[in-house]
């Protein structure tokens, strides 16, 4: 197993200065959130509400109970977000959905920094070892296993929406007792796009084909008769449709969003996991369009949540969670290159935050104590009944 | 294998001057633990290729371990061999190979969650050796300038907004022949302090006329051997079997002449261009990320006594929908995107020179080019500060390292 795109975090490099511990600088993050949340959105400290419990018991029957959990794969650093000079880019998680949020301050994220590793982390509950750039399963149950085979729910009743590379394994795991046809369908957008714009141009077969983690390194997709399939049968889309549609976005996660959408209205899942993918365009360098990723993503979170509103099968009865993977190196980690890259595993690149909205959700409550980011799925277990006997987190003791 | 059992004629392919230093240093060696000194050998082995700075340093730190009891080193290396290796890593041929065992000895530690540990060793390692070693004095105060926004010609939102805090800002520069008066200034300080690959000049561009006793690179002069490594690059990820790891392996053993560097040039400088563009992530399409990444290792490696980088329009990023109406190629370029990356870019440029010896005495001057807007950090400037000073660059230059 050769992850050569962490091939700097053994550089000896440059000295550190100054007398910051991992755990220092990682406390400080949570901290700086709390307070900014506190003064800017107006979230009290969860200590300091009567019950500690994020969530408010009775208020949604378990059964008509929806999820929908989306994850940032790239993570974005304080500084461009939930720090005081960081705010302009997310105008939508500040001022829209953090007060009706608990926001967790401080996740740690204990395994590999890498994408579709990291993701692959977050629905087992286990920091899994796997090759993050090769298209292999979890080694342990994922959480739509877990979910279907202790509810009973059919396979169109949790979905996964990814960004393309590596992705389209995530779905369920090689776990004896699960496996394959246990799980999630996944749908993998940038694949319809692929089997759907045949001929495509140079760069537009470059988009398709990049993962931002390895730039040069661009894996071609397989996107034929299945995604057709997928677009017809599930989506009811015809090609035509979609490729209109498409037409009018500008990036991968915008048509991510659209296809969740699409999914919500016509199979109304009741596990969906959203995996946003355009902050990781950090990696190519250029400062100005990680910046804009995060806006986008700001934007679609909060357009997400209005969808959640306005559909009939979501509205009043869902739970979202937000949560970045992990964060990205700090600027002045002497191993690594700023906002680029996410290599050296320092505190700002391990540390990041979760943001819960919705049915039984207390609003405007900020919880300070650390959990890591494999907590989310027996979390996701005790809300929903099921057990992952397998994961390797607690439930977030707020939630309990 | 083991440390211990090095022997002289394994280092045979190692270039002449690497096979001198490692002969010198074997006994030394041996008695390393293997998880740390294949990230030595993976310095030592380019060591015909590094610049004088490097080299150094390489001298240095094996002197220092030369000139260590075994107590000593077992001292100093005792967190390091708490750790575990596996044993597939043990019979990997981590003498000539080093660098590709690092990059396997990374994948390992982060498996086996070993990496914060490795990480507290090299970086204790590292101060240890620094605590003991204190650097020559510089000639001169360390000077890094960056010119930045090119082709912007206007723009509402505030500039150096992270260096603010850490010197005085300008704004009522008088622009007027900016850049030269800022080429003029280095090549002074060039002939007045003449250190081999000391005075570097990075444009992200076309470079400027400038003076032959600065080391140059630019975007531009590098095209050729760029689209020869996209079309490398192109043609081996058809290749059965080819993946992101196996791609970064073929990258790191390219040569200069594999991408039609001509030979007889500047070795040193040749090897650093290509691994520029080889391990730089994003080096190879965005002029801004380039420009940015070079002068960092300009800094690392060379420890550059001037550093002046000039930052370029990238191209634009297009968006999906334009990308979908199958449009034909992609010439327009992104000026106001590209003020914001080197605007951050600067001030990785100043971080990056603080973490260099003299780094309390050390100034950095960043320009809006053919703007007013500047700002100088410099310990004889106060900090936080703005000035209305109608100064030009040369002025503003000169104040700066007065």
């Amino acid at each position: 197993m050769n992850r050569q795109f962490f091939k700097d975090d053994l550089a000896f490099g440059w000295p550190v200065r100054g007398g910051l511990t991992a755990k220092d600088v990682a406390s400080r993050l949570s901290q700086s959130r709390r307070e900014f949340l506190r003064t800017t959105a107006g979230l009290a400290l969860g200590t300091a509400v009567g019950s500690s419990s994020p969530f408010l018991r009775g208020e949604v029957i378990r059964k008509k109970r929806k999820t929908i959990v989306v994850t940032f794969g790239g993570g974005a650093r304080d500084q461009e977000t939930f720090a005081p000079e960081g705010q302009e880019n997310i105008p939508h998680l500040i001022n829209e959905l953090a007060p009706q949020s608990s926001f967790f301050t401080h996740v740690t994220n204990q395994g590999i920094l890498g994408h579709y590793v990291a993701t692959a982390s977050l629905t087992t509950g286990v920091y899994e070892t796997l090759n993050n750039f090769s298209a292999v399963p979890p080694e342990h149950p994922t959480v739509f296993e877990y979910f279907r085979k202790d509810l009973r729910r059919p396979a169109s009743d949790t979905w996964v929406v990814a960004p393309s590379n590596g992705f389209n394994r995530i779905g369920e795991s090689n776990s004896r007792g699960y496996g394959p046809g246990t799980g999630a369908a996944v749908i993998l957008p940038k694949h319809l796009l692929s089997a759907t714009a045949p001929g495509a141009t140079e760069d537009l077969d470059h988009l398709l084909r990049d993962n931002y983690e390895t730039p040069l390194y661009t894996p071609r997709l397989s996107g034929g008769e299945f995604e057709l399939q997928q677009l017809g049968s599930i989506l009811r889309l015809s090609v035509a449709d979609f490729m209109a549609h498409a037409r009018t976005l500008s990036s991968p996660d915008e048509l991510s969003v659209y296809i969740a959408k699409r999914l919500m209205q016509q199979e109304a899942p009741s596990l969906l996991w959203i995996t946003m993918h355009d902050i990781d365009v950090a990696h190519s360098g250029a400062y100005s369009l990680y910046v804009e990723g995060i806006r986008r993503t700001d934007r679609l979170c909060a357009e997400l949540w209005k969808t959640v509103q306005s559909e009939p099968e979501y509205a009043g009865n869902t739970t979202m969670f937000i949560l970045p993977d992990f964060g990205r190196d700090s600027d002045f980690e002497p191993g690594g290159n700023g906002f680029q890259h996410h290599r050296t595993g320092d505190a700002a690149s391990r540390t990041t935050w979760m943001m819960a909205l919705g049915a039984g959700v207390r609003p405007g409550v900020v919880f300070d104590d650390p959990m890591q980011s494999v907590d989310l799925v027996p979390t996701l277990g005790a809300m929903l009944g099921f057990t992952p006997e397998e994961s390797k987190g607690r439930p977030i003791k707020e939630f309990m | 294998m083991q440390p211990r059992e090095l022997q002289a004629e394994q280092f045979s392919d190692y270039p002449p001057e690497a096979k001198r230093v490692v002969l010198a240093h074997l006994d030394a060696l041996r008695e390393l633990p293997l998880i740390f000194i294949p990230s030595l050998l993976r310095e030592v082995i380019d060591y015909d290729f590094k610049f004088p700075a490097e080299r150094f340093a390489i001298d240095r730190e094996l002197a220092s371990l030369s000139g260590r009891s075994q107590a000593q080193r077992r001292d100093q290396f005792q967190a390091f061999d708490r750790l575990s290796i596996s044993p597939k890593l043990e019979l990997y041929d981590w003498i000539n190979q080093p660098a590709q065992f690092t990059e396997q000895l990374s994948a390992y530690l982060w498996s086996t969650h070993q990496l914060d540990a490795f990480r507290a060793a090299a970086t204790e390692y590292g101060s240890r050796l620094q605590s003991e070693m204190p650097s020559e004095p510089l000639p001169a105060r360390r000077l890094g300038i960056a010119v930045i926004g090119q082709g912007v010609t206007s723009f509402d939102g505030r500039l150096f907004k992270n260096l603010r805090g850490h010197g005085t800002y300008f704004n009522q520069i008088k622009p007027e022949h900016g850049l030269d008066l800022l080429l003029e200034g280095i090549d002074a300080r060039s002939k007045t302090y003449s250190v081999p690959y000391g005075h570097w000049y990075v444009d992200g561009g076309q470079e400027a006329n400038h003076s032959a006793l600065l080391t140059c690179i630019s975007y531009r002069s590098l095209e050729p051997v760029r689209k020869a490594l996209l079309r490398d690059v192109s043609t081996e990820i058809e290749k059965p079997g080819m993946g992101p790891e196996e791609l970064r392996t073929h990258l790191a053993r390219l040569t200069p002449s594999d991408l039609g560097m001509t030979p007889g040039g500047d070795a040193v400088l040749d090897r650093f261009q290509l691994k520029v563009l080889t391990e730089g992530s994003g080096t190879q399409i965005f002029s801004t990320t380039f420009a940015q990444w070079t002068a960092r290792e300009v800094l690392r490696r060379a420890q550059a006594l001037t550093l002046l980088v000039r930052f370029a329009p990238r191209q634009r990023q297009r968006p999906m929908n334009e990308l979908l109406s199958n449009s034909q190629g992609n010439s327009e370029v992104d000026p106001l995107g590209s003020l914001i990356d080197a605007d951050m870019a600067s001030y990785y440029h100043w971080i990056n020179q603080q973490r260099l010896p003299g780094y309390d005495r050390s100034v950095f001057l960043v320009w809006f080019e053919g703007h007013n807007e500047a700002l100088v950090v410099a310990p004889t400037l106060p900090r936080g500060a703005t000035s209305n000073s109608a100064l030009d660059l040369g002025q503003l230059l000169a104040l700066a390292i007065s």
